[in-house]
Formats: C-alpha cells, sequence, structure tokens
C-alpha cells in the first residue's frame, strides 16, 4: 500500500476540486490543502519514492533528503500563509495558478531526475504567469507576456543542457553536477534565469510588483527559492557562483533606493538577498550551505510578509507609490507593526530571523577568507537597512502625512501578517529548531554571541545614523513620480526596434524577394517554355542588338530593322510551334538532358 | 471612527526617537572599548570599525544612487 503521495499532486490535483465548491466549505479545503500536504511531507520516510519507467529512464517523482525537506517544509508553510492572506478573494483563476505554481515548486524540490525537473520546472513558469495576469490591468498582460517569454527562454537553455548532460553521462539523476561541459553550463544558466542573475534579473523587478496582491507574495516563495535550492544542489563550490551573489547582493540597493513603486522596492531587495544565498552556495562548505538553505528559509518568511503588508496599503489604500503614501500609522498600527518586523527581519537586527542565517554566510566568507566578499556583503547588510528597513516602513506609515485615512485590512489578511510576524521573531529568538534541519549538522557557530550582536547593532545603528543626516542635509533622494531603466530595457525597447525592422525593410525585401521568385521567374519559365526554340532565338538576339550597341561599327539602319523583327517575333509568339519543333530536335534536347544529369550523377563533386 | 494615533505629530516625540538614536549610537561606539570582538580578519578588530563602515557606506550609497537616477530615470509612461 501506498503510504505517502507526492508533495506535488496534493497541491496540483486539488487545484482542480477548487472551482466546484463554494463558501466556508471552499475555505476550509484551501486552507487544509497545505496541512495535508504538510502532514504527507512529514511522514515521507528519506529516500527514493515513486519511480516510474519511462521511456529508458527511471523518472523518480519523489527524492527526499535533509535539504529537499528543508525547502518543503517552508514551501508547505508559505503556502498555507499566502492562501490565509488572501482567502477572502473571490477568484479561483488566483487559488487554481497559486496552487498549480507553488505545487509544481514542489515538484521540482522533490524531482529526483532532471526531466521530472524540468516538467515541473515548465509549470512553475505556467502558473506564476497565471499569477501576474490575475491582476487582470494592461500593464500586468504586458509584464506577464515579457515574463514568460524570459522563463521560457531559460527553460529552453536548460532543456538543451539536459538533453546534452543526459546523452554525455548517460544519467538523468539530478544530483551534483557542477560546471564541466557544454551541457552543465546551459543548465547552469537556465537555473540562473529564476534565480535572477545580474542582467538577467530585470524579469523580476518588472514583473512581481504588477502581479496581484496575494499572486506577489506568493511569487516571492517559489521560482527564486527553488533556483537557489537546485543551485546549492548542483553546483555547490562552484567558484563564480561567489561573485555572481556578491554582484546581486550590491547592484539592486542602488536601484532600491531610487525606486518609487514600493513592491518594486521589495523586488529589488530580494534579489539582494538571493545575493548572499548564491555566495553561500559558491563558497560550498557545510557551513555557507547550511547558511543558504536558512537564509532561505527565513527569506521566504519575511519578504511574504513585507510583500503582506505593502499589498495591505495597496489593498486598502489603491496606492504603492513612495509619493503617494505616509502616516498611515495612524490608521493601520498593526500593519505598520508588522512591516517593521519584517524590515527588522530583513535588515538582519539581532532577535529576529534574518539575522540568524545572514551572519552564517557572512561568517562563512570570513572564514573562507574571502575578504573581498566579505566587504560587499556587510556593504549590503548595512544598506539593506536603509533602503529596506527603513525606506520601506518610513514612506509608507511614517514621513510625510500623506493625509490617507483608511483603516487595518480584512482579519484574515491580519491573522496572515501576524503568522509571519511571530514566525520571523521566533526563529530570531530561537534558532534551534530550524538549525536543526539544516542539511548539515550546524558546529561551532552561534549567532546570538555579544560580540556578534555588538558589530551587527553598531553597523545597523549607524546606517539609521547616516539615514538622519542624509534627510536633514536633503541628500537623501527625493521620492519621484518616475521610473528607472533597468536591463530589462534591452528587450523592451530592442523589441521595438526589432519590429520596426521586420515590419519595415525586412517585410519590403521579402515581398520584393517573393515576387522574383513567385512571380517574375515562374512566368518568364512559362513563357519561355511554351516554345523554347523561338524564344532562344529572340533572346539571343536581344542580347546581341544590345551588345552591338556597345559596338560603333554597325549600321544603325540595320540595327533598327532587327529590332523591328524581334517585336515581330514577340507578337507572334509562341507562334508554330510544331513547324519549329520537330521531334528529332525534340529527341536530340531529351538525349542532352539526360546525358548532363548522368555527368552530374557520376562526376565525383 | 477608531481614535487615530497621532504619537508622531507631536514634535517633541520625534525629538525622542532622534535622541535615542543619537544615545543608542554612542553607547554602541564606546562599546568597542570595552568588549574584544573575535573577528577573523584584523580590521575587525579596529576601534569603531564597524561603525563607521557602516555610516560611509549609507553615505556612499545614497551618493551614488543620485549619480545613478540621473542616468536612468525616465517619466513614468516612458513604456507606455
Amino acid at each position: 500500500m501506498i503510504k505517502t503521495v507526492p508533495p506535488a499532486m496534493i497541491f496540483i490535483l486539488g487545484a482542480f476540486l477548487i472551482p466546484f465548491l463554494r463558501g466556508k466549505v471552499k475555505s476550509v479545503y484551501l486552507l487544509l490543502l497545505p496541512v495535508l500536504g504538510f502532514i504527507n511531507l512529514i511522514n515521507m520516510p528519506d529516500g527514493t519514492h515513486w519511480v516510474i519507467d519511462f521511456l529508458d529512464f527511471n523518472l523518480i517523482l519523489v527524492k527526499v533528503d535533509r535539504l529537499s525537506l528543508v525547502f518543503g517544509y517552508i514551501f508547505h508553510l508559505i503556502a498555507f500563509i499566502a492562501i490565509l492572506y488572501a482567502i477572502h478573494v473571490k477568484n479561483d483563476i488566483e487559488y487554481w495558478s497559486a496552487f498549480l505554481y507553488s505545487g509544481s515548486a514542489l515538484g521540482v524540490t522533490f524531482a529526483g531526475d532532471l526531466i521530472t525537473l524540468f516538467c515541473f520546472w515548465e509549470m512553475m513558469t505556467i502558473g506564476s504567469v497565471c499569477l501576474i495576469l490575475a491582476r487582470k490591468t494592461k500593464r500586468s498582460y504586458a509584464a506577464a507576456f515579457r515574463y514568460s517569454l524570459v522563463h521560457v527562454a531559460g527553460g529552453l537553455f536548460l532543456l538543451i543542457g539536459i538533453i546534452i548532460y543526459a546523452n554525455n553521462t548517460g544519467s538523468i539523476e539530478f544530483g551534483y553536477i557542477g560546471l564541466n561541459g557544454l551541457g552543465t553550463y546551459l543548465i547552469f544558466i537556465g537555473f540562473g534565469v529564476n534565480c535572477a542573475w545580474p542582467v538577467i534579473h530585470a524579469w523580476l523587478p518588472d514583473a512581481y510588483p504588477e502581479a496581484t496582491i496575494a499572486g506577489a507574495v506568493v511569487l516571492s516563495a517559489f521560482t527564486t527559492k527553488t533556483a537557489i535550492y537546485v543551485l546549492a544542489r548542483a553546483f555547490p563550490g562552484t567558484d563564480i557562483l561567489i561573485w555572481i551573489g556578491a554582484i546581486m547582493a550590491a547592484f539592486p540597493i542602488f536601484y532600491a533606493i531610487i525606486e518609487n513603486d514600493l513592491r518594486r522596492v521589495l523586488s529589488y531587495s530580494l534579489i539582494n538577498q538571493l545575493g548572499f544565498m548564491v555566495v553561500g552556495i559558491g563558497i560550498g562548505t557545510e557551513m555557507s550551505l547550511n547558511g543558504a538553505t536558512a537564509h532561505a528559509f527565513t527569506h521566504i518568511l519575511y519578504k511574504a510578509l513585507l510583500f503582506m503588508t505593502m499589498g495591505s496599503v495597496l489593498q486598502m489604500t489603491g496606492k504603492i507609490n513612495c509619493t503617494d503614501l505616509g502616516g498611515l500609522y495612524k490608521t493601520m498600527p498593526l500593519t505598520a507593526v508588522f512591516c517593521i518586523i519584517g524590515a527588522a527581519s530583513i535588515s538582519g537586527f539581532p532577535l529576529f530571523s534574518g539575522f540568524i542565517s545572514k551572519s552564517m554566510i557572512i561568517t562563512a566568507s570570513a572564514r573562507g577568507h574571502y575578504s573581498i566578499v566579505w566587504f560587499v556583503l556587510m556593504f549590503a547588510s548595512a544598506c539593506v537597512f536603509l533602503y529596506s528597513g527603513i525606506r520601506v516602513p518610513y514612506f509608507a506609515f511614517f514621513g510625510r502625512d500623506s493625509g490617507i485615512r483608511t483603516k487595518e485590512p480584512p482579519l484574515n489578511m491580519l491573522i496572515a501578517m501576524g503568522i509571519a510576524a511571530f514566525l520571523c521573531i521566533l526563529i530570531g529568538v530561537y534558532p534551534d529548531p530550524l538549525y536543526n534541519i539544516l542539511p548539515y549538522p550546524v558546529v561551532d557557530f552561534a549567532p546570538n554571541t555579544i560580540s556578534h550582536v555588538i558589530t551587527q547593532l553598531q553597523l545597523l545603528f549607524f546606517s539609521a545614523l547616516a539615514f538622519t543626516y542624509l534627510m536633514a542635509s536633503g541628500i537623501y533622494p527625493l521620492q519621484m513620480r518616475a521610473i528607472n531603466l533597468d536591463a530589462d530595457w534591452f528587450y523592451r525597447k530592442g523589441a521595438g526596434a526589432f519590429m520596426w525592422l521586420v515590419n519595415n525593410p525586412l517585410s519590403q525585401l521579402g515581398n520584393r524577394m517573393g515576387r522574383i521568385f513567385l512571380d517574375y521567374i515562374p512566368q518568364a519559365l512559362a513563357w519561355f517554355s511554351r516554345n523554347p526554340l523561338a524564344a532562344g532565338k529572340i533572346a539571343s538576339d536581344t542580347i546581341l542588338l544590345y551588345i552591338s550597341k556597345l559596338s560603333k561599327g554597325v549600321d544603325l539602319d540595320h540595327r533598327e530593322e532587327v529590332r523591328k523583327r524581334i517585336n515581330k517575333e514577340k507578337e507572334i509568339y509562341p507562334g508554330d510551334i510544331i513547324k519549329h519543333w520537330p521531334i528529332g530536335s525534340t529527341v536530340v534536347g531529351i538525349t542532352i538532358f539526360l546525358l548532363v544529369y548522368l555527368l552530374i550523377y557520376f562526376l565525383p563533386f | 471612527m477608531k481614535k487615530e494615533l497621532t504619537i508622531f505629530d507631536k514634535p517633541e516625540n520625534v525629538k525622542k526617537v532622534r535622541i535615542g538614536l543619537y544615545v543608542s549610537c554612542a553607547i554602541l561606539f564606546i562599546c568597542d572599548l570595552f568588549i574584544h570582538k573575535h573577528g577573523h580578519f584584523s580590521w575587525e578588530e579596529w576601534i569603531g570599525f564597524f561603525s563607521i563602515y557602516g555610516f560611509v557606506c549609507c553615505v556612499g550609497l545614497v551618493l551614488a544612487s543620485n549619480i545613478l537616477r540621473k542616468l536612468v530615470k525616465r517619466e513614468e509612461d516612458y513604456y507606455d
């Protein structure tokens, strides 16, 4: 008897019942799905299950080990919180796509082979696109379209990589891959697209702020963190990841500080936090991989919390830009508190969740003597407080009073935020349960030592001091109604240029080619073949006449005579075919044709 | 209608927060004199390293962002 089912199946198959349920039953069912999934997950023994023969391959639907379990736990947890947050929404498509999406992410997490992984990887794209489309605005349609193009391209890289890799190694098992040959590089890039690596990151701040209110919460958790998971499994200790991660940790900060849309600020800070995890994977020691995994876990919680608070602001006020908001603490104090907790967590304040995971990665980088990377990560840690820790709560809830008077969001949203906020603090105060489920045993590391806490507080408080100084001196960038160009400019404007090129010069060339090959040449051939002999004569006469023009000594009258004759021949063309085309010459023609054919066939070229 | 919170409407409350921040910064800075920091790098043990690094990073970030904004800022309907 089968004791467990693949975690993905509970979500994906369960989603198909949603449209048939109504009212309270539906709400209960929606909340029950992640709970059922979680019970199924904790009863799943380690090892491989659900092995299916497919062509010549063994597909492994479920492979359970410590690494996949951590991600499995947090994915179930965040699915529950996000559904609770969205339980008042009356849009089946949103629920359905949320479950398809999160279920596929679970499918990727527990996939034991590359084919299964690829299938769920693509389904994840479909689910996430639906979550963006569900916003039903013109901007969200366009963003969803761009999002799907980028991810389909990334998926193709992955697919080609998998085919080459499987061909070379004869194995489709999903384990350590490492950079070694074309196939593995393509897989690496395919993963990198979902991980929002620099230059291929623009889909994230482009699409997430255009998703639905709950959709952004769900999106923030799965796509990028499954990418972290697959990188941690397939490419741990790959040196280049350290540098990719360091760039990711640093460059989005500069955008986050000048961006007006607060959900876009959170999107940039998402990339910045991913940078820490990618560095952890790149260093590849047990400690750094633990750090990356722990950081993915805590990050999912506090990032979802921040997206939930900003979603609440958007829902209650209809606005999300810094320039429109301010002073909301007066009417949304609870949401403000939750936002501050999320902000404290992402900033890595001691006793909040970000601290106990981020410091693991930074310590691992110090122990590996990566001094430049260490400086970059410290820079990112200080700045994340400035733009995410202070800026988001400050401009939404405090700062200048925008005059907006609203009220707290619905109870279910408050409870969802409350749970996430509680967990952020719980993990920060008491990290041991999280440390116990990490892939490797946590040894020789304690985050809450005096030296560690003091240095972190120094970094953060002096960042806050810098903020007050910059605000007072007017150096701090003003909040402006504007957008900022990012790497998506290349395909958003590039696509326009490409379409112009296709519509104007290329399509004209196409038309001309079409006329030449489909009209002129067939017509000429048809005309010629009506009476080749006469046609050949007309053609050769015309050419000779033309040549005679060039040479001087030819009589003008004679030339005129010839031209008249040619015109006459053209008029009566094709004329009496039989008279000019006796059977004998036909046979000669055919013989010549066959001879040429034989020569072409036998000659060695 | 529920009563609104107006705690930060009073300038003296804002001032209290600011003074609290200055005092905390001062205390934290002084802590360096008494607490031995266990760093992996030698500069971690310099007095005031983290405080100064945090401050300098943030100011540098904002200055750099002001330059970046000049390069990438566009009207809101730029892509429409």
